[in-house]
């Protein structure tokens, strides 16, 4: 059990980046496919054929992002097994079962149904149509859903145990791996962050039309349902991120820690760290700003409740590494000798500190002579990067409270149907665009690496997660990864851009400027197509 | 038999399913996209060609990640020693797959015969590459693979990549190939008329003749092979690791199970059925016919291989006793349940819907369709 730290760094780079990759894809999907969805449904119940010009062109904008989604999906299926196979074999048992429903109960009814979605508007009827499109919803967020059960298990390990007979994780409880707490708030703040995405992008695609004075009609429509689904949405991420701090506040204290930047526990009622500048060496904030009570309030919701610091944590952690150590040990006589009566007895009395043992093997990988040093620093390691989760938890709340005030605004005007005449807000709704997926990734940040020191939160270290490959194979796949990703995302940029500048394709709208654009590009009268962009050539 | 063998031995057949059901839906896709540029000449008739998979390639990949997260959740050991030793092969598999989405999806979006010629090169790589890496890791199941354990289950893998190139795994992948491009001109005939058509047609028995060649000599190949054999260990049903059995290595093992139950020859038969029989619908353009004898074939050729190497899945070279089986890599009791259970509702689901979505989108491809713009849009 020796794995190259570099590899483990490099293999950590690898799934971070090719994660967040993924990640700037998913929650457009998620929400876009909800507001197709409502756009279509209002076209079959009211018949106005603009709400199927609105369905067909944000569906075209759905697919160019949806392709970059599917790809880079496959990926992340893989990657545990290419990446984390220790990983994998300790706790596939449980793990993959989320992963393996997720494809069937979901990713298939996604999949399918998206086939039928775009090219099925000849061939199904309306109401059949419409269930398609639905289907097509709900399957993007069921999957949403598998996924963020098996993300919590690793944040808040469920329904599973050790078995030295195996020498893995085992499921114990089906329904608590389910029913995890931390995946109910943390599949509704995630997926809800994806509507809040979905809504703030198409309101800045149709405030640029409508400064262009393009495309107006179906601009203000799709601006309006966007800002009011976007204000509930962001309503509901910044509510269930409260609950899920409140979940973490008890499961993951040491997550808490960093993301306030909380070295040293304090009495209650604790000030709140609005500006800090944490130092991990120095175990402290090298500069900060506070407000008084506010962290006892945000956190336990009464004046009176009192979170850790890192320091009593690290305290802690030294007395659960000292118990893991008999744990680690048992383990090695089990695995010559499965059925040894003493050694199941002496982990038994230790198993729920194993992690802990593992912890320490890292520095002591004969726990026999381990040094109270190689223990202290063992110990200091469960606090994850307190700067980097700090400032990730602070930009994405910053953004998040940044869109409610301009949802509130927007819609506003929007209801006032005054919209067309704010020009400074349409500019601004313009520049909002990647507003959300900054704080979709701060979100994806703080949530893994505050899970750090553990790719299973007090079970198994990250350390020893990963495969054992070379550095010269994480290196060439790494810029294997770098390579092609960023070829994939300035294609994409340039075609959604330029779908985009082309515009949906509006019986209406032949002689109005939009359709100056496309002549040029392409001699034949356009019908109003989900791939308009498609027919050139 | 315990209720946990019995559940082992589902999943090693529902895993079968898996593998069948991903080796003829996208091995369908990948072979229209790997013969693309050969049955169509012009812009016009490549798009004809994407556009008859087009509205269902992307519920046929889903093949492909299922068949992902059903190793991991039903044989862990499996999914986490394969897919990290096969490293570079995995990361072969990934890139060139990862590009065919966007090839679907990029592809017409753009005018210029440049952009559609790279896109075209793409679908050809990401046809091909991956169905010969397929079949390539299957053949090597059959030489073992260089892996062992440590006694925590840390796996290390000490072979090179070119060493997975060797001939027999190389017959297996072009085997693959063969079979994915004949589905996929059989695929292509179905919904393609006239000079694409008579391209695919000839295609097709082209392939067809390739895949029984090779499947006819990797039989006698096998043969010839060092086999392993399961002699002594938990077995079924108990809770195990890979370090508590002990393996034999005899010429002509691999034929051994067939030589124990005579039934299992039909398999084998079944595949040259199939491929014979496909070869036959293609020669009378009877394409209909023809795709689903290729899809018996591939659940012949699968099937093949699976019960030449029961309980065998992942065999090590490097210390035969510490090869995978079914018994000593699968999920805990529990979790098969649990998942024979999802399995048991949610597969029929998902063949009735996807039914239902190629009868919706039946019929031919018609370029008038496709300059149209209404539907067929690729």
């Amino acid at each position: 059990m020796m794995v190259n730290g570099t590899v483990v760094a490099l293999s950590r780079i690898q799934f971070a980046a090719t994660a967040l990759y993924h990640f700037l894809f998913v929650p457009l999907t998620l929400g876009l496919s909800f507001l197709l969805a409502a756009m279509e449904t209002v076209f079959v119940t009211t018949g106005k054929p603009i709400y199927k010009d609105m369905a067909r062109f944000w569906g075209k904008l759905l697919m160019i992002n949806f392709a970059l989604g599917v790809a880079t999906g496959l990926t992340m299926e893989f990657q545990f097994g290419t990446n984390w196979s220790f990983y994998s074999g300790f706790v596939g048992d449980i793990f993959g079962a989320p992963l393996a429903i997720e494809g069937l109960m979901a990713f298939f009814m996604e999949s399918t149904f998206i086939g039928l979605m775009v090219f099925g508007w000849e061939r199904l009827s309306k109401g059949q149509h419409l269930a398609v499109t639905w289907l097509v919803a709900f399957g993007s967020n069921l999957s949403a859903l598998w996924i963020l059960v098996a993300n919590s298990f690793m944040q808040n390990p469920r329904g599973a145990a050790f078995d030295p007979l195996t020498m893995r994780m085992q499921l114990t409880s089906f329904p608590q791996l389910i029913f995890n707490p931390d995946a109910q708030s943390k599949f509704v703040h995630t997926s809800v962050a994806g509507y809040v995405t979905a809504a703030i992008f198409v309101a800045g695609v149709s405030a640029y039309y409508m400064l262009r004075k393009r495309h107006v009609e179906l601009a203000k429509r799709s601006f309006r349902m966007a800002a009011l689904f976007g204000v509930l949405a962001t309503i509901a991420v910044i509510t269930l991120g409260d609950a899920l701090g409140f979940v973490d506040a008890r499961v993951q204290p040491t997550k808490l820690a960093a993301m306030e930047g909380l070295w040293k526990s304090e009495a209650a009622p604790m000030p709140f760290n609005l500006i800090a500048f944490p130092s991990q060496a120095q175990r402290r904030n090298v500069a900060d700003v506070r407000v008084p009570y506010l962290l006892s309030l945000l956190v336990t919701h009464s004046l009176t409740g009192t979170v850790p610091g890192a320091d009593a944590l690290e305290r802690q952690a030294v007395s659960r590494i000292e118990d893991g150590i008999p744990a680690v040990q048992a383990l090695h006589v089990l695995a010559r000798n499965p059925t040894d009566a003493a050694a199941l007895a002496e982990f038994d009395a230790h198993r729920k500190d194993l992690g802990y043992g593992f912890l320490l093997e890292r520095y002591a990988p004969d726990l026999n002579d381990a040094s109270p040093a190689q223990l202290e620093r063992a110990a200091r390691d469960i606090i994850p990067p307190v700067a980097a989760v700090f400032w990730s938890f602070r930009v994405m709340v910053a953004l998040g409270l940044l869109m409610l005030a301009y949802f509130v605004i927007a819609v506003l005007y929007t209801l006032r149907n005054r919209i067309q005449r704010k020009t400074w807000l349409l500019k601004t709704a313009v520049w909002m665009i990647p507003v959300p997926f900054i704080a979709n990734e701060a979100g994806w940040l703080v949530a893994e690496l505050g899970r750090q020191p553990w790719t299973v939160f007090d079970v198994l270290p990250t350390w020893m997660s990963a495969s054992t490959h070379s550095v010269a194979y994480m290196a060439f796949s790494l810029i294997g990864f770098v390579v092609l990703y960023s070829v994939f995302i300035a294609v994409e940029m340039y075609l959604m851009v330029r779908a985009i500048r082309l515009g949906p394709a509006e019986p209406g709208d032949a002689g109005g400027p939009g359709s100056q654009v496309r002549p040029s590009l392409s001699p034949r009268p356009l019908p109003a197509a989900p791939y308009g962009g498609r027919l050139e050539g | 038999m315990s209720l946990y063998a019995i559940l082992q031995v589902i999943w090693w057949l529902l895993l079968g399913v898996l593998l069948m059901g991903l080796a003829v839906m996208v091995g369908m896709d990948m072979g229209v996209g790997a013969i693309l540029r050969y049955v169509g000449r012009s812009d016009l008739e490549r798009r004809i060609a994407l556009n008859i998979i087009g509205p269902h390639w992307d519920g046929n990949q889903v093949w492909f990640i299922l068949g992902g997260g059903a190793i991991f959740a039903a044989f862990p050991l499996i999914y986490a020693t394969a897919f990290s030793g096969f490293y570079v092969v995995m990361l072969l598999l990934l890139w060139t797959m990862i590009m065919r989405p966007l090839g679907f999806e990029y592809r017409s979006q753009l005018a210029s015969p440049a952009w559609r010629n790279v896109w075209d090169w793409v679908f050809f790589v990401s046809g091909a590459v991956p169905m010969i890496v397929f079949g390539a890791a299957f053949g090597n199941l059959f030489h073992g693979v260089p892996f062992h354990f440590s006694w925590d289950m840390t796996s290390y893998y000490t072979g090179s990549f070119l060493g997975l190139l060797n001939p027999f795994a190389i017959a297996a992948g072009v085997l693959s190939f063969a079979l994915s491009a004949m589905m996929g001109a059989l695929t292509v005939m179905n919904g393609a008329e006239a000079a694409m058509f008579e391209r695919a047609r000839r295609l097709a028995q082209l392939a067809a003749v390739v895949a029984i060649a090779l499947f006819a000599i990797c039989g006698p190949w096998v043969h010839a092979l060092d086999g392993y054999r399961l002699i002594g260990g938990p077995g079924p049903g108990v809770p195990q690791t890979p370090l508590q059995q002990s393996v034999a290595v005899a010429h002509g093992a691999w034929l051994s199970n067939f030589a124990a139950h005579p039934l299992l020859w039909l398999l084998p038969v079944a595949g040259f059925a199939g491929m014979a029989g496909a070869l036959l619908a293609a020669r009378a353009a009877r394409s209909h016919l023809g795709w689903w004898l290729g899809a018996l074939a591939w659940i012949g050729v699968i099937g093949t291989a699976g019960a030449a190497l029961f309980p065998f899945m992942l065999p090590s070279s490097t210390d035969p006793s510490m090869s995978l089986t079914l018994w000593n890599s699968s999920s805990s009791r529990a979790t098969l349940l649990w998942m024979v259970g999802f399995a048991a509702f949610f597969v029929p689901l998902v063949l009735w819907y996807t039914s239902w979505a190629f009868w919706v989108m039946r019929g031919k491809v018609s370029a008038e369709q496709i300059t149209r713009g209404d539907e067929h849009a690729y």
